[in-house]
């Protein structure tokens, strides 16, 4: 008995294992391109590659949505570990931000009106989404106020959280908070690279933020054309085509609607803003 | 062999599915070079596979998705779309096309003369493996290449256990028969150790076969 299984063990082993050890020589290695094309395929895992800004270098991430996020690349930071914590989706680098993509971001920066970029505002609070949503409405060179945003989305009160919400805005440039300043005219804060960055970015756009916090200063806050009798924010564009010679200057939404002016329907000059007494 | 994927898939799919990835992409490509034809075919079927079986992930219930057989449900869906797709271009799935399978990347450590040895003891397998009834061929594929269990495999090919089981036991078994016809024409022959031709001849009868029935496994796993 124990003899013969020996004997046929002895004639079936051998080329049993054969094949067993040739089948499993046939395993694949998938390669690592290959699940991090899945990956981004079904959205469970975003992108992000560096790319050449109009100012910065920048790293730029997107998803299935959309763009997902920018940050200056010079701006040192856990940015993997961040984008996780905000959206729940990990983020891998790769080589390059795609070429459609790119140009699109570059062409909104540059104050094209670019149908097919999404952003993706995912795991962002509703307030937030609002606040960011709104200032995707101020135009390429024209700023608004705090105030104005937080008026806009029906919450006049909320400036300080309107400020904040752009101070965490993820998306900066292609979302432009950086057109967002405050009512007493000072550039204020920015959150990609502080005061000095925003203006360089204003200044990319063609605005003169110093000239903007000297009209503030003297208590201009909005301007008006004594030909149409109509009233806009300093930096409007309809309000820079005005000729000297028929330009005033407000220092109130009221003065000017007593004076018997109206807003100007492109920029909605907001109600609250006035100069301090 | 992924214990911990059915779990975390099922409590959080996001963040779960990376790790199924991880974890089994060499199985879902394994398949999909095998029943595809050449590395780019495969690149796209591993991608499409998994795409699949995210969305249908997305629809499952946490305790249906912790009960899956999770590798035999991956290759279920790898084999079914290498089917549809050697149907859409009107061939058979065939065996890779051996001229561009890649070296293996475990070969870089190898010598020169033994990376030869491996490529040609791979080929002769494959070639092998390419006379077997797509059932057979399959079941033992999946048992013996990928390591999947039986109630893994039963899932993969949509039959049940028993049959399973005699198909790797038939196919091992012409697979024996077939390496040992080739060991005794080595032997007898004074030229090269496999004769090719054999093989060829063997593997167009097989492919003949496979054009003139249709084969079980491919009604019922298609049906799905």
């Amino acid at each position: 008995m124990t003899t013969q299984t020996g004997t046929h063990e002895a004639e079936g082993l051998a080329p049993a294992r054969t094949l067993v050890e040739g089948l499993r020589d046939l395993r694949e290695n998938c390669p690592e391109s290959v699940s991090d094309r899945v990956l981004a395929a079904t959205g469970v895992v975003d992108s992000y590659a560096e790319m050449a800004g109009p100012i910065w270098p920048l790293i730029v991430a997107w998803g299935r949505a959309g763009v997902s996020a920018i940050e200056r690349a010079d701006d040192p930071g856990a940015f993997e570990d961040e984008y996780q914590a905000r959206t729940g989706r990990p983020v891998r680098r790769v080589d390059a931000v795609p070429a459609r993509l790119a140009r699109a971001v570059l062409r909104r920066i540059g104050g094209e009106r670019v149908r097919d970029l999404a952003v993706d505002l995912s795991g962002l609070p509703e307030f937030q989404r609002r606040v960011l949503a709104k200032t995707m409405e101020i135009p390429f060179g024209e700023v608004r106020p705090y105030a104005w945003v937080a008026e806009q989305i029906g919450h006049p009160r909320a400036q300080r959280a309107v400020g904040t919400a752009l101070a965490l805005n993820p998306i900066p440039f292609v979302i432009p908070c950086h057109r967002v300043v405050r009512s007493d005219g000072r550039i204020g804060q920015y959150g990609a690279g502080g005061p000095s960055a925003k203006r360089a970015v204003l200044a990319s756009e063609g605005l003169d933020p110093d000239e903007l916090e000297r009209l503030a200063s003297r208590g201009v806050r909005f301007v008006g054309s004594d030909t149409t009798r109509i009233f806009c924010f300093p930096s409007c564009h309809d309000a820079r085509r005005i000729r000297p010679e028929h330009r005033t200057s407000f220092r109130s939404w009221q003065s000017a609607t007593e004076d018997g002016y109206r807003p100007c329907r492109a920029c909605r000059p907001s109600v609250g803003e006035t100069v301090a007494a | 062999m992924c214990i911990e994927c059915p779990a975390a898939l099922a409590s959080d799919l996001v963040s779960g599915f990376p790790t199924l990835v991880a974890h089994q992409r060499d199985l879902v490509y394994g398949v999909a070079r095998r029943w595809s034809r050449g590395v780019e075919d495969a690149e796209d079927l591993t991608q499409e596979a998994f795409l699949r079986a995210y969305k249908a992930l997305l629809g499952y219930s946490p305790g249906r998705i912790s009960e899956l057989h999770l590798r035999g449900w991956l290759a279920r869906i790898t084999l079914n779309l290498a089917r549809n797709r050697a149907r859409a271009v009107e061939r058979r799935p065939a065996t890779g096309d051996l001229a561009e399978m890649p070296e293996p990347v475990d070969d870089r450590a190898l010598a020169p003369d033994q990376v030869a040895e491996r490529r040609e003891s791979r080929e002769m397998w494959r070639r092998l493996l390419a006379t077997l009834p797509p059932d057979q061929r399959a079941a033992v594929e999946l048992r013996h290449v990928e390591g999947l269990s039986y109630p893994e495999l039963a899932e993969a090919l949509a039959r049940p256990l028993g049959t399973v089981k005699s198909d790797v036991h038939r196919g091992l078994e012409r697979l024996r028969r077939a390496y040992e016809g080739i060991q005794a024409d080595a032997a007898g022959s004074p030229g090269p150790a496999p004769d090719p031709a054999h093989i060829r001849r063997s593997s167009r009868a097989a492919r003949r076969r496979e054009q003139s029935g249709s084969f079980r496994i491919e009604r019922e796993v298609m049906a799905r």
